[in-house]
């Protein structure tokens, strides 16, 4: 038992009642972390000096200035620089690296009242989608150990499920939130490109990533994402659009909406239990008033190329910076300018960085840059109008958030169909820049599946709007993994 | 000469605005190293560029100074390489979209000798936005890295290869750099950096209308060590060619000791940089309104102040031309002959003793005492007669060194100019009567006798006499022996 089961409001009340402290949440979250994590091998850094002196502080402050997220511990993905907190991206190539600044959500988060209680294991830099390209450790599905998190945000959904933490903050570049939560069972928002600032946030690739927020519950997913909303003068990409009370949107009417269902996102490839998933939960859907619809996005089949390109290429670029000279890994083994670039990049960099810094800085190379890079950015301008037309004529596009779920640690996925799948549920979101969120629809083989929302630009009240209609009306993310009981 | 030189120049300006390209850092020279600094500058992870609005302001102003059409939909692209002065890696900076094109100066070339003077147009391909890097000072074994200039606001302004002698490439760097001046985009003061020139230089048979290789010329550090870099490398270029060698595309140093210029690397090919649009900034889209707000906002440049000189004030070519090459002292000009001074003599003055004061001096305008109330306060005194030349010299010396009022100056002096016909008779019955010798010589036909009389009267006046006036008597006194 653990009272990170309930809500955030639940809990508030708690402390109101003064049945709990922050400090006691606070101890709570390191309490079921020492238990926990030496299995799950989410966290690469823990905050719990400053964490705890932090609660403290907290407790004495009236309940009338708090807000509904004030005093909930939170776990931040090791990709959001954090001051005075290590933050190494989990590469090796920022090993020991003691971030000078925070970043705005950072900000966002305290000005919150929320406890950062440590950073969150990734695949290095973001890339990849299992977190088994961490250079430090492979954190595991809390459902089933042996199974992968998901990536790339695969601990941030994977302390949520152990609930180790009730919160975390992932980064989402072509799936990084919503594949780990479907894989982990909780709830991971994809805001629209530009609704989260990505100052402070180490990129991958500028043009797609978004931070977004992790959470076991809907309500939550909407408050937490509702603090670290809105536009920063310190980020010239984050738009200025007002931030709706998305809380107020969760009145499970969802009477008249008009769901689209593309064909491309049930087709081959994609498991059955997933894709029967998918259909009860339209079925409840229709229950509950809405109607649903069987759409086209033609040009789904360029995602996967586009993405890599455009990824690729601006990871290329912006991971030039480690270059050993101001922060982070140096080779001590460097005669010269030179060796010491190639070195320190060639020791500190992981496998899987380097290919697609190689893929990247190919694509965008005098000789391959109209046949790469400019091909690609002009399929990713036909997978946008695919959705924009879509979304002239309905509310939500839905599917599945994978094919299917987490797979085995080591396991590497051969059939190219799955593959295919896995790739175009996720990948043309990030390039259309619209919300998508996924939340718990069903198992398969005691694993979660997840289902896909997906919404039009900063339309994230209508995606908060369904699936708290859906969540009320199932009660897939009521079920915790066996290791929750935890003694 | 069998050949025919074609030169083109990349010139570098720093814009003085308050704050960096892409971060709140103070953007201003001088300071400690590594102290103009912040975590954007710094490169660090996680950080993102904000554009200073201001620098779009200057590089439009400075685009329509230079006769240049504006981009109005405008984007910034990186430009990737690594070296210690970039910490990022990449340079943010513009490639296919600069904010400035197709633009012109005109330079006009004196007559030297036979030549004849001409005037012509230098073509300007195109002005963008960049950041500058970070300063690197090279020492032995180890290298010091100061970033208090990454991120200094730039225009770079390439021209069309129109120019066809060094000449011509230092009047075009005269003119673009009085015309930034006068927009008030920036201090192109080249020592301090904040003007930068590299020049392409190929040569070709007469008649032939391809392109010859071209070299790069760097390190030229002032104008003249432009014209001179050019100066040497058409000569070298030539006697390659004549004697039956072929010309490398190459980056040559200026060298300042020996006036040549020396390989510093051949270039293989074009450099890849991977340019590609700068995804953390968003596209720029500049109304209408913008850039006419910028257009109204341009201050009188230096063709057209020139242009009133002459119509207005009466000045001719010449002197218009050097009052306005440097805007300072044109400035101080203008200033001068609102005070009610009269602009000829103005003119002469800052051309002749006010110049040479400064470069002997070594000194700037503004670091005298001169201000333009007091010199119009003396070129007053000189118009009305109250003063000669002469004596104005010695009030000019004050003036330039300790201030004041002219007025008083000749005033507690005792300076002021003798016009009394029978203060100046007597001095000049004096000498006449003290050098017997000398009116004989001029009175037997030695005109210059003449000239050591009033030599002499004008001592025994402390060349306070009024010079015209003493001439007219000393000639009647003369006639009378």
């Amino acid at each position: 038992m653990t009272v990170f089961e309930r809500t955030s409001a639940q809990l508030q009340e708690s402390l109101k009642s003064g049945e709990l402290t922050i400090a006691e949440l606070t101890k709570e979250a390191f309490d079921r972390i020492e238990k926990l994590d030496g299995d799950v091998q989410a966290f690469l850094a823990l905050n719990k000096e400053q964490a705890t002196a932090k609660a403290a502080e907290l407790d004495k402050v009236p309940f009338e200035e708090r807000g509904p997220l004030f005093g909930m511990p939170i776990g931040v993905k090791d990709n959001i620089v954090t001051e005075g907190l290590e933050t190494t991206c989990a590469s090796k190539i920022l090993e020991g690296f003691m971030p000078i600044y925070d970043a705005t959500i950072v900000k966002k988060l305290r000005d919150a009242g929320m406890v950062t209680v440590g950073k969150l294991n990734m695949d290095e830099f973001a890339m990849g989608s299992s977190n088994e390209n961490s250079a430090y450790k492979t954190t595991k599905n809390p459902w089933n150990l042996s199974h992968v998190p998901g990536g790339s945000s695969g601990a941030s959904a994977a302390a949520v499920a152990a609930g180790e933490v009730p919160f975390s903050l992932g980064s989402d570049t072509g799936g990084s939130i919503r594949q780990p939560a479907a894989y982990c069972g909780v709830v991971g928002m994809k805001p629209t490109y530009g609704r989260v600032s990505r100052f402070g946030l180490v990129a991958f690739a500028s043009s797609l990533d978004q931070i977004g927020p992790i959470t076991r519950n809907v309500t939550d997913n909407a408050l937490l994402l509702e603090a670290i909303s809105g536009v920063d003068e310190m980020d010239s990409t984050s738009a200025d659009v007002p931030v709706p009370n998305y809380a107020a949107a969760l009145d499970g009417n969802i009477k008249g909406l008009k769901i689209a269902v593309p064909k491309e996102f049930l087709g081959e490839g994609v498991g059955e239990a997933a894709k029967q998933s998918v259909l009860d939960a339209l079925e409840v859907l229709k229950g509950l008033g809405a109607t649903v619809e069987e759409v086209s996005l033609p040009h789904s089949k360029y995602a996967l190329a586009a993405y890599y390109i455009l990824s690729s290429s601006e990871a290329s670029s912006n991971l030039s910076r480690f270059d050993g000279i101001r922060y982070g890994y140096r080779s001590e083994n460097a005669k010269n300018l030179l060796e010491l670039y190639k070195q320190s990049r060639a020791e500190g960099f992981g496998d899987e960085v380097k290919r697609r810094i190689m893929l990247g800085t190919y694509s965008l190379s005098a000789g391959t840059y109209d046949a790469y890079y400019k091909k690609a950015q002009q399929a990713r301008t036909l997978i946008k109008a695919d959705y924009d037309k879509v979304f002239e004529n309905y509310d939500v596009i839905i599917g599945p958030t994978a094919p299917t779920p987490a797979f085995a640690i080591g396991a590497n996925i051969d059939d190219p169909m799955t593959m295919y799948a896995n790739d175009i549920l996720t990948i043309p979101i990030n390039l259309a820049g619209v919300p998508a969120i996924s939340i718990p629809c069903g198992f398969e083989n005691d694993l979660p599946l997840g289902l896909q929302i997906i919404g039009k630009h900063f339309d994230e009240e209508t995606l908060y709007r369904v699936a708290y209609a859906y969540e009320q009306n199932t009660d897939f993310n009521t079920k915790t993994p066996a290791l929750w009981e935890v003694k | 000469m069998n050949f025919e030189t074609v030169i083109g120049l990349e010139i570098h300006v720093e814009l003085k605005t308050n704050s960096k390209i892409f971060s709140a850092s103070p953007n201003h020279f001088g300071a400690e190293p590594n102290t103009n600094t912040s975590v954007i500058d710094l490169g660090y992870p996680g950080v993102l560029p904000v554009l200073n609005k201001q620098v779009v302001d200057y590089a439009i102003r400075a685009s329509l100074a230079l006769n240049m059409e504006i981009e109005q939909e405008t984007k910034f692209d990186r430009k990737n390489y690594f070296y210690p002065d970039n910490p990022k890696a990449y340079q943010i900076s513009q490639f296919d979209k600069p904010i400035g094109k197709n633009g012109w100066v005109e330079i006009e070339i004196p007559a030297k000798g036979d030549t004849p003077g001409y005037k012509k147009k230098i073509g300007i391909t195109r002005l963008h936005m960049e950041e500058d890097a970070g300063k690197l000072t090279h020492a032995d074994g180890y290298s010091l890295v100061d970033l208090n200039r990454q991120g200094t606001p730039l225009v770079e302004i390439v021209s069309e290869p129109d120019i066809r002698t060094p000449d011509e490439a230092y009047a075009y760097l005269e003119k673009v750099k009085s015309i930034i001046q006068y927009s008030g985009v920036s201090d192109v003061r080249m020592e301090e950096g904040s003007l930068r020139c590299d020049a392409n230089i190929s040569i070709r048979p007469y008649g032939q209308e391809e392109f010859g290789t071209k070299t790069e010329l760097k390190n030229l550090n002032s104008f003249n060590f432009v014209r001179r870099g050019l100066e040497h490398e058409e000569v070298r270029q030539e006697e390659v060619l004549m004697s039956g060698g072929i010309i490398e595309q190459e980056t040559r140093r200026f060298d300042e000791k020996t006036g040549k210029t020396i390989l510093m690397r051949v270039k293989e090919g074009t450099d890849d940089y991977r340019y590609f649009p700068e995804p953390d900034l968003v596209r720029l889209s500049i109304s209408d309104e913008w850039v006419e707000r910028i257009r109204q906002s341009i201050p009188e440049l230096p063709d057209a102040r020139k242009a009133r000189y002459v119509s207005e004030l009466g000045l001719t070519d010449y002197d218009a031309n050097v009052l306005v090459v440097n805007k300072e002292i044109s400035d101080f000009f203008d200033a001068t002959v609102t005070a009610g001074a009269d602009a000829k003599l103005t003119a002469n003055w800052l051309m002749g003793d006010v110049s040479a004061y400064l470069n002997s001096e070594q000194k700037e305008l503004k670091d005298t005492a001169l201000t333009p109330e007091n010199l119009a306060g003396m070129v007053k005194l000189i118009t009305d007669g109250t003063i000669s030349s002469k004596i104005a010299k010695k009030v000019f010396t004050e003036l330039v060194t300790n201030g004041g009022d002219a007025a008083k100056i000749v005033k507690e002096k005792g300076l002021v100019q003798i016009s009394d016909p029978e203060v100046i008779r007597g001095f000049v019955t004096t000498v006449l009567d003290n050098d017997a010798k000398s009116v004989a010589d001029f009175l037997g036909g030695n005109e210059r006798a003449i000239k050591a009389l009033l030599g002499q009267i004008m001592k025994a006046s402390k060349g306070q006499a009024n010079p015209q006036l003493t001439n007219q008597i000393l000639m009647e006194e003369i006639n009378k022996r």
